[in-house]
């Protein structure tokens, strides 16, 4: 921890500088994630990327007066979220994830209930009728499988996609992620789990089927 | 054994796949979660799968930043350090 803010301070020396590959690096860092979290906010890619170039401004704009109290990550997705906030508002459009406080009224099973048998089977109440299968090592890493995964996230339900985006493709932690979109622990969880099964399925279809 | 196998089936083990990786299970719970999986192939396979969709989630192709937008911002940089 000491190290990564040793880091950050050095940096903000480099940028209070005025030096310009040290910004260009932040830059390249971190200007595709702002894209992809600010399209969880705004409606369309276009937007997304006003919003990260926005941030940038506002970067610039409080260089001066950020004092570390936080990371500089977590201070330049802090001005990300608030200009994206704005920006939904402005163009209408409602977050998504306030409706959705209590994601566990309507329940969703992980796997489809005719993979199992029957609950009131005889010998093997609730197990596997068609067990899951090992996906093929080198199918699973090729590129396509990543396109099919970033399609399998876009046909998400807005707050699963929200969760799923920051929580896994991004690598933010649970507590980080609750403070963003302003959700519970548990809902959090519930979200990421629906979001991970139906990833885990999507990919399930597409492995197996590519087996035959 | 089967008695383990009894108190968590399959079709429940799946929707506490989450909760386990994230460490929010109570350690009965836990227990009982790790029980199944050390005695049923099926679950075993489909937590890998549950982790390697994570692993993979994590490696996604970003977006490069075009050319022309990496020019505007440094462009805002000199107009910012010339301030």
């Amino acid at each position: 921890m000491a190290q990564v803010e040793a880091a950050d301070a050095q940096l903000l020396d480099a940028l209070r500088a005025g030096d310009e590959r040290a910004f260009a690096a932040l830059v390249r860092e971190y200007h595709s994630s702002l894209v992809r979290v600010a399209r969880i906010y705004v409606s369309t890619l276009a937007s997304a990327e006003e919003v990260a170039q926005e941030t940038w401004v506002g970067v610039l704009n409080g260089l001066d007066r950020f004092e570390g109290r936080s990371s500089l990550r977590t201070w330049i997705f802090r001005i990300l979220t608030n200009i994206a906030k704005t920006r939904a508002q402005r163009d209408g459009r409602t977050l998504p994830f306030s409706a959705l406080q209590d994601p566990g009224r309507v329940p969703e099973a992980a796997v489809d209930a005719d993979r199992f048998l029957d609950p009131e089977h005889p010998r093997w109440p609730g197990h596997w009728a068609i067990k899951p299968e090992a996906w093929p090592e080198d199918a699973l890493l090729a590129a396509e499988t990543r396109e099919r995964i970033a399609e399998a996230i876009e046909a998400l339900p807005a707050s699963q996609r929200a969760v799923i985006t920051l929580r896994d493709v991004e690598g933010w932690d649970g507590a980080e992620v609750c403070n963003a979109l302003g959700l519970t622990e548990t809902n959090q969880r519930v979200l990421l789990h629906r979001a991970r099964s139906k990833v885990r399925g999507a990919l399930e279809s597409y492995l197996q089927e590519d087996e035959t | 054994m089967t008695q383990d196998l009894e108190q968590l089936s399959c079709r429940e083990l799946v929707e506490l796949v989450t909760d386990y990786l994230e460490g929010a299970l109570s350690d009965e719970e836990r227990a009982r979660f790790e029980a199944h999986i050390g005695l049923c192939g099926g679950c075993r396979v489909y937590l890998e799968q549950m982790r390697q969709t994570i692993e993979q989630l994590g490696h996604l192709p970003e977006d490069a930043l075009s050319p022309d937008a990496e020019r505007e911002l440094l462009e805002a940089f000199r107009g910012w350090r010339s301030a």
